[in-house]
C-alpha cells in the first residue's frame, strides 16, 4: 500500500487502475489511519466506514470495466456544512446537530457521478465562522503539526484530515479565507475559486456574497484535481458563472508572468522568520524565469477586514433567520411560537455565531444601515475596483496568506483579534477573486516546526494560472 | 452609545434569547467590534461603477424541460426534517391570537 502522508491522486489513478491495490484496499488504509490518529487529532465529525467501504466497492467495479474518471475511488472528506442526501449535515451547530441532509449539493452530485468514496465529514468553526475550528459545538480540531495549537479555519477538520493522511483530498468552503488560513496552518495547498465558479447549491450558507466551496489537497495538482471535478454553471444557483467565464492558459505559456508584490499590506504585519519564507517563496519564483515586480494595493490593509466585519454579519444574520425551530433542526418548546423561535435558537447557537447574528441586525437596523452596510457595500466597491486595476499590470498578486503560524487554543480570545487573522485573505472574497494558499516552508515556535502558507491572487476566472504559478512555488 | 437596552432589542429583533450573564460579555465585545468596523469611515473616496458588478440574473417565465415536477415527490423529504407534525403539515405555535 501508498505511503498515506505523500501519495497523491495522480499517483492513486495510475496505481488503481493498473490494480497494484483496489479502491476498497486504499480506503480502508485511510479507514485505518483515522482509527489510529483521529482521536487526538478531532478532524472529523463522523466516519462514514459503511459507505465508504460500499462506495469503493462500486469504484473498483467501475475500474473493473475499464470505465474510471479521474476521482473514481479516491477517498475524500468533506466539510460538514455541504450536504449529502441521507447523511447529517450540522455545520458543527447544535442548531443542526441531527439534521439529516434531503438532497445532495450540486458538487456532491458531481463526485458521485465520478464514482469518488466519501470518508465522512470534517470539523469546522459553527457555520463557518471563525478561524481556529473554536468555535465547533463539539470540540475543536488540534492541528497535526503541534497539538496544542489551532488547525485554522473554519474548514479546520479538512485541511487537518488531509495534512495527517486522513484523506487524499478535501472539501471546504471559503468566506473570508477558510480554506487558505487552514491549509497555510496545517502545511497544505487551498484553493478558494472564483466566486460563482463552484455550484453553492447544497452548501449551508454563511454569507452569500462571500462563501464559496474550495478544494484542499497535500499539493495543488490535487486541490486542482478535486476543483475541475466540481466548477461548472449550475442554474441551480443564480450567482452561479457562466462557463465562458473562465479562462485558460491559452497561447501565454511559456510568456513571462509578472508577479506584483504589495509590500506595504503587511510590511509591519510579519515577524522576521515569517517575512524570509516569504521571501524564499518569492524568489522561487524569480529563478524560474517570473517577473517580480513592487504595487500598490490598498493604502489601509484594515479597511478591506472592516468592510469584510459588516458584509458578513450582516449576511449571517440574514441567511440564519432560517433557523426557527419550525421546518428542521433543533426545536425547544415553549408556549408560544415568539419563544419557540428565540429559545430554540438561544440554546443552538454557540457565542460568535451569537455575536454575528447581533453585529448584523445592528448594522442592517434602521438609522445604522446607511452608514455601515451600505457604506460597506460601497467601500467593497472600491476594493474591488483596486484588485482589477492591480490585475491590469501584473498576472498575479502574492502575500503570505496569514500574518503568522497556527496559534495556540485560547490564544485568540478577543474576537477583534481572531477578525485578524483574516487580513490578508478577506480582500480576496470581497473582490470575488480566485487565491490559492501553497506550503511556504516553516518557521519554529517552541521547539516546533510549523507550516506557513504563500497566496497566490489572480484576476476573475484564473485558476489555470493559479494553479500554474503554485507548482512554481510551491516547497513540499 | 451601545447600551445594554440596545443589545436586548437587537436579541429580540433577531429572536435570540440571551441570558443575563452573556449580556454582559456583550455589552463589552460589541461596542469593540462597531469601533474597528468603523474603520471604513476613514475611506472618503465613492466608487463610481457601482452597478457594474451587480446585475439582476433573469430568465424567462417557462416551465422545465419536461415540464413541471409531480405534485408531492419531495414532501416525505421535507416533512421527514420537521420537529412537529400532523398528517402532511408542518404544526407551530398559534401565529395571531384574538385580542379581544
Amino acid at each position: 500500500m501508498p505511503d498515506l502522508k505523500t501519495i497523491t491522486i495522480k499517483r492513486a489513478r495510475k496505481s488503481l487502475d493498473a490494480k497494484e491495490y483496489s479502491a476498497l484496499e486504499l480506503t480502508d488504509s485511510y479507514l485505518e489511519e483515522i482509527r489510529k490518529q483521529d482521536d487526538k487529532i478531532h478532524a472529523y465529525l463522523e466516519v462514514w466506514e459503511k459507505t465508504a467501504r460500499e462506495e469503493a466497492k462500486n469504484a473498483d467495479k467501475t475500474i473493473e470495466r475499464g470505465e474510471s474518471q479521474p476521482l473514481t475511488g479516491i477517498p475524500i472528506a468533506v466539510k460538514d456544512n455541504i450536504l449529502i442526501e441521507g447523511r447529517v449535515a450540522s455545520a458543527a451547530s447544535k442548531i443542526l446537530e441531527n439534521y439529516t441532509a434531503s438532497y445532495d449539493a450540486t458538487v456532491i452530485k458531481k463526485l458521485k457521478e465520478q464514482g469518488a468514496v466519501f470518508l465522512g465529514r470534517t470539523n469546522m468553526d459553527e457555520f463557518a465562522l471563525g478561524a481556529s475550528t473554536e468555535n465547533s459545538a463539539f470540540g475543536p480540531t488540534k492541528n497535526p503539526n503541534d497539538l496544542s495549537r489551532v488547525p485554522g479555519g473554519t474548514s479546520g477538520g479538512s485541511a487537518a484530515a488531509v495534512a495527517s493522511g486522513m484523506a487524499l483530498v478535501a472539501l471546504g468552503s471559503d468566506t473570508g479565507g477558510s480554506v487558505r488560513q487552514p491549509s497555510a496552518f496545517c502545511g497544505v495547498a487551498g484553493l478558494k475559486p472564483t466566486y460563482g465558479s463552484v455550484s453553492r447549491f447544497g452548501l449551508i450558507a454563511a454569507a452569500s456574497s462571500l462563501d464559496q466551496i474550495g478544494t484542499i489537497g497535500k499539493t495543488v495538482a490535487d486541490a486542482q484535481a478535486l476543483f475541475n471535478a466540481i466548477r461548472g454553471h449550475d442554474e441551480k444557483d443564480s450567482t452561479s458563472l457562466p462557463e465562458s467565464s473562465r479562462s485558460d492558459l491559452g497561447n501565454s505559456k511559456g510568456r513571462t508572468f509578472r508577479i506584483g508584490v504589495p509590500r506595504s499590506l503587511f510590511a509591519n504585519a510579519l515577524a522576521k522568520d515569517s517575512s524570509e519564507r516569504f521571501e524564499q517563496s518569492l524568489e522561487t519564483l524569480r529563478v524560474k524565469g517570473y517577473e517580480i515586480v513592487d504595487i500598490d494595493l490598498f493604502a489601509n490593509p484594515q479597511v478591506p477586514l472592516a468592510v469584510y466585519y459588516i458584509i458578513n454579519p450582516a449576511e449571517v444574520s440574514t441567511n440564519l433567520a432560517r433557523f426557527d425551530g419550525i421546518r428542521y433542526g433543533l426545536s425547544i418548546k415553549a408556549e408560544t411560537i415568539e419563544e419557540v423561535y428565540s429559545k430554540t435558537r438561544g440554546a443552538g447557537f454557540g457565542p460568535e455565531t451569537r455575536r454575528r447574528i447581533l453585529v448584523g441586525t445592528f448594522v442592517l437596523s434602521s438609522g445604522y444601515a446607511d452608514a455601515y452596510y451600505r457604506r460597506a457595500r460601497e467601500v467593497r466597491e472600491l476594493i474591488r475596483a483596486d484588485f482589477a486595476r492591480a490585475l491590469e499590470s501584473v498576472d498575479a498578486i502574492v502575500t503570505p496568506t496569514t500574518p503568522g503560524p497556527a496559534f495556540k487554543f485560547g490564544e485568540k480570545s478577543d474576537p477583534v483579534a481572531m477578525y485578524f487573522e483574516d487580513i490578508f485573505t478577506v480582500p480576496v472574497s470581497l473582490a470575488g477573486v480566485p487565491a490559492i494558499s501553497v506550503p511556504s516552508g516553516t518557521v519554529v515556535r517552541e521547539g516546533v516546526s510549523l507550516p506557513i502558507g504563500f497566496q497566490i491572487i489572480g484576476t476573475h476566472g484564473s485558476e489555470e494560472l493559479l494553479f500554474a504559478v503554485g507548482k512554481d512555488a510551491e516547497r513540499v | 452609545m451601545i447600551s445594554k437596552a440596545v443589545i436586548q432589542n437587537l436579541a429580540k429583533l433577531a429572536r435570540l434569547e440571551v441570558s443575563g450573564k452573556e449580556l454582559a460579555t456583550l455589552e463589552k465585545e460589541i461596542p469593540d467590534i462597531l469601533k474597528f468596523v468603523e474603520t471604513i469611515q476613514s475611506v472618503s473616496e465613492k466608487p463610481t461603477a457601482l452597478s457594474t458588478t451587480l446585475i439582476n440574473v433573469m430568465r424567462a417565465d417557462d416551465p422545465p424541460a419536461g415540464g413541471p415536477h409531480e405534485g408531492g415527490i419531495y414532501t416525505e423529504a421535507l416533512l421527514k426534517a420537521a420537529p412537529t407534525r400532523v398528517g402532511d403539515s408542518i404544526a407551530v405555535k398559534q401565529v395571531i391570537k384574538r385580542s379581544w
